[in-house]
């Protein structure tokens, strides 16, 4: 039994070994190195601390072990006396201390740099909501929605999961290589964190507070990340996606999504007289629901009872029209309802309370255009 | 306190107190004043808490087996988790060190009961009813708090189901009641001790409590001002929590970890005491340091109230109070590695047997070391950057948490059963559960430190297709250990039942301490008249 025992133990720690040794060779096991600079020592701060433990533990777990192999009862040992010695207790006192103080001073360097955001190229605002990514280019006038791209018939089985589930976007933040990138981070409702592995970034999003963070990016590529703290249902599903490219790349990128959003803009403006068909409105609204509003209030319009209402047959749906405009554009203060106004344009805004009072036998047969959006949106002002 | 007032009660009461006059049936539990009698039933419900928290993980993991969401909807998979973190700390790890605290602190000092009986008795029985309010909340519509243990505003404010009302109430229930069995632990060790018990003479178990206890006094306040402050910003308009009104969400988080840090010593400190007793014992050698444990302890505690905001490091903190309260995380590494140091030394040219408490203790020293290895990594703020809310923190405290305190726990069962129940524990059953414990909870626990390490966030339900593998593994592994409790529970109900060998007054041979001088079971009044010692 007691041999048995011993080389159990040891089994074990031969395990762990050889697990934290595989982890150790950049497979996925381990931190991600990353590709900036600021990600390289955070990875490598991370080794150099693992490391120490490994060998603090492989000291003490060996003289354990020594110990219950050799000091056994049962090999007729005699229990020694002894119960202190102050020099011994004196060294292992001071001696982790200095080790600490080794490991703390290239810990400090590291968040001294890490918290500069100085002198940055660029600055976004991120600002997260239950349960996506708004960005906006504080140098440009670009901002958009970025929203979980997968499939909910990925989630739920009836498709086969593809390479990047759960971490694909509709619309990824699309950056610069080799600028320093300044991060603006705040939320609309509950605390969020925005994390990106590959750039050792990770800030948490304060409703009502602007934290800061920075990156400057060795590589063109895409990285993926995802929400840090838990905000509510969906936390899982709001994955962050950054693509960064070459700075010519990037400035005619953001040229051609200033023109494309003016342009969006001005169509507005046009479609403002236009009336659009039953057809029309449904088939976009559903669009519209599916990707907005279905996260809370499901896609059959059920919501989820006592957290989210439903909008099936009950509420403002089947009740009065400009009550309902009302919720959708300015949300709902004091519940998980937020504004739509800057999300999503008249027509889209139109198209989903139409939808949303007329699908699920809601049937009440009233047509929302985006000029009634932009009436009540004036009348408000 | 004073002796005169107890010399003449036991005066006149010794023909009532002196035999084991008690009422049966239910009306004994109920009504029990006895030390004894309180520590069994925090005790079994501990372990029934055990069991609802477990179940509650085990549904995590199976919706975890593999990616895509198959058996629970994400809202009540943050149900579940809530839940299972609520139920752990406050229903299974704390009323087990208070249940142990109750049965052992008065036979290890001589005493002859808790100092203050009835409201021993009154800390109990809230508690039951403090549960029933928070599990009940699972049939509002809407369900349980969905929020996590941490409850962070204004997820649990502006954000939260009206479950959040009965949270509020039964964490102000529990805190009351571990604020008095804190105030019962600390009058007793200070006024109960027998004749030549001074401090520096009482067992490390009792040293340790007696550190705990204060620590209690001090954050479970904190915890009913910040469960109060989220009850008003929900429903009575204030605003401490929210921007818009003049307030802050990460004060909430301060406060609350003011709270949690000391909390996760409070679930810690009477492990080191346990560990401290069964070392030497089955090592047959007087335990290596023992100055130098209590005054380690007492660093922890304090330094415990210094490091609060390591939790916070992605908030937002200005830079000099992230430096400030990384190296004060770091400074506990110091007197935490001393107590290993003492138990290693303390085994140590000893003669050393393996039964079932040691074989605990030895797995939670080396477990537990290794929980303090990622709290070390973890405390290095710019790579805490990398591991915060990823199944690293996860791997991590439940390292610490379940291979330590609850280890412990086990340990401190096996160790005393013979005691309480008067004979020995199915010694087949218990390596059983030992070996079975040992081996799935480092199937469950150890791979969580890669999968977070790669980059899966906690909390989350479902997750990229690359941490499918290490998620099976790990899922597997919590099964496993979930069912390997219900050997000790098999074991605990033989020995209730008085089922297995009787056991001798001290069936260790090298154990030390009032406790073995009595006989086993330990009658139902001990140490009437105070022991010299």
């Amino acid at each position: 039994m007691k041999v048995r025992l011993t080389s159990l133990f040891i089994g074990l720690v031969a395990m762990f070994t050889s697990a934290i040794a595989s982890a150790g060779q950049g497979s996925q096991l381990n931190l991600t190195r990353g590709v900036t600079d600021i990600s390289q020592t955070v990875y490598s701060l991370h080794m150099l601390v693992f490391y120490i433990c490994v060998a603090i533990g492989v000291i003490v777990f060996g003289a354990m072990f020594i110990s219950i192999y050799r000091h056994r009862k049962s090999r007729g040992v005699e229990p020694a006396k002894f119960h202190d010695n102050l020099r011994v207790e004196i060294a292992w006192t001071v001696i982790p201390f200095l080790i600490l103080i080794g490991m703390a001073v290239p810990a400090t360097i590291t968040l001294l740099e890490m918290d500069d955001t100085a002198d940055s190229d660029l600055s976004v605002l991120i600002t997260g909501s239950q349960w996506r990514w708004h960005y906006s280019y504080l140098d440009y006038d670009v901002e958009f929605l970025s929203n979980m791209a997968t499939q909910r018939e990925q989630i739920y089985g009836r498709l086969p999961q593809t390479e990047n589930y759960l971490l694909e976007v509709d619309r990824p933040l699309v950056v610069p290589v080799g600028k320093k990138i300044r991060f603006l981070i705040t939320s609309d409702d509950v605390i969020h964190s925005w994390w990106v592995p590959e750039f050792a970034v990770k800030k948490d999003a304060n409703p009502g507070y602007i934290n800061e963070a920075w990156t400057r990016i060795d590589e063109p590529g895409i990285y993926r990340g995802q929400c840090a703290e838990l905000c509510g249902r969906d936390h899982g599903f709001m994955p962050i996606v950054v693509i960064a490219k070459e700075p010519a790349e990037f400035e005619a990128w953001i040229q051609g999504e200033e023109q494309r959003l003016a342009d969006a803009r001005e169509e507005e403006e046009r479609l403002l007289s236009m009336e659009m068909s039953e057809d029309e409105l449904m088939s976009l609204g559903e669009q519209v629901y599916l990707s907005q509003c279905a996260a809370c209030h499901q896609p059959n319009g059920q919501g989820v009872p006592g957290v989210f209402p439903g909008l099936a047959g009950v509420g403002v749906s089947v009740g009065d029209q400009n009550a309902h405009i009302d919720i959708v554009v300015n949300g709902s203060a004091g519940t998980a309802m937020q504004s739509f106004r800057n999300n999503l344009s008249m027509r889209e805004l139109a198209a989903v309370i139409t939808y949303e009072r007329n699908a699920w036998g809601n049937n009440t047969g009233d047509l929302v255009q985006a000029a009634d959006i932009h009436q009540f949106i004036q009348g408000n002002q | 306190m004073s002796t005169t007032v107890s010399d003449t009660h036991s005066a006149h009461d010794a023909h009532d107190d002196h035999h084991d006059h008690k009422p049966t049936g239910i009306k004994r539990w109920l009504f029990t004043t006895n030390h004894k009698d309180i520590g069994s039933m925090y005790l079994w419900f501990s372990f029934l808490m055990f069991l609802v928290g477990g179940s509650m993980a085990l549904m995590i993991r199976a919706e975890l087996f593999q990616p895509g969401m198959q058996i629970i909807d994400p809202h009540f998979f943050n149900q579940m988790t809530t839940m299972h973190g609520v139920i752990m700390v406050f229903g299974a790890v704390m009323p087990a060190f208070v249940g142990l605290a109750n049965w052992m602190i008065p036979m290890m000092i001589g005493a002859p009961d808790m100092a203050l009986p009835r409201m021993n008795n009154w800390s109990f029985w809230i508690l039951p009813f403090a549960f029933l309010i928070m599990l009940s909340s699972f049939f509002m519509p809407g369900g349980a708090p969905a929020f996590g243990w941490t409850f962070y505003a204004p997820l649990s404010t502006t954000y939260s189901t009206d479950s959040t009302a009965l949270f509020v109430f039964s964490m102000h229930i529990m805190g009351m009641s571990s604020i008095m069995g804190a105030i019962n632990v600390i009058v007793t060790i200070m006024n109960m001790r027998a004749p030549g018990m001074n401090y520096m003479k009482m067992p490390l178990f009792v040293w340790t409590w007696f550190i705990t206890a204060f620590l209690l006094i001090a954050v479970m306040p904190v915890l009913a001002g910040v469960v109060t402050m989220v009850l008003t910003d929900k429903y009575f308009g204030t605003s401490f929590f929210d921007a818009a009104g003049g307030g802050d969400p990460v004060l909430f988080q301060h406060l609350f970890w003011f709270f949690g840090h000391p909390e996760v010593y409070i679930m810690i400190l009477p492990s080191f005491g346990i560990v401290s007793a069964i070392i030497p014992a089955f090592a047959r050698k007087p335990l290596f340091g023992y100055a130098s444990m209590v005054y380690a302890t007492a660093s922890i505690a304090g330094l415990s109230f210094l490091v609060w905001a390591h939790h916070m490091f992605t908030t937002g903190m200005p830079t000099f109070a992230s430096l400030f309260f990384m190296y004060m995380t770091m400074l506990i590494a110091v007197p935490t590695g001393v107590k290993v140091f003492n138990w290693v030394s303390t085994m140590w040219r000893g003669a050393m047997t393996f039964e079932t408490p040691m074989l605990f203790s030895l797995a939670f020293v080396i477990l537990f070391t290794i929980g303090g290895f990622s709290g070390i990594m973890l405390a290095i703020t710019p790579v805490d950057y990398q591991y915060h809310d990823t199944y690293f923190v996860v791997a991590h405290f439940h390292y610490v948490l379940v291979t330590g305190a609850v280890f412990s726990i086990m340990a401190a069962a096996y160790y005393w059963l013979p005691k309480w129940s008067g004979v020995m524990y199915d010694d087949f059953l218990s390596k059983l559960h030992f070996w079975c414990s040992l081996i799935s909870v480092n199937i469950l626990f150890f791979p969580m430190h890669f999968v977070g390490l790669a980059g899966m966030p906690r909390r989350i339900p479902d997750y990229a297709i690359q941490f499918a593998d290490i998620n099976q593994i790990v899922s597997i592994g919590g099964f496993l250990f979930g069912f390997s409790q219900l050997i000790f529970l098999a074991v605990a109900l033989k020995c209730a039942f008085k089922k297995g060998k009787p056991a001798p007054a001290k069936p260790w041979e090298g154990a030390e301490g009032l406790e073995w001088t009595v006989p086993s079971p330990a009658p139902y009044h001990t140490f009437d008249v105070p022991p010299k010692v």
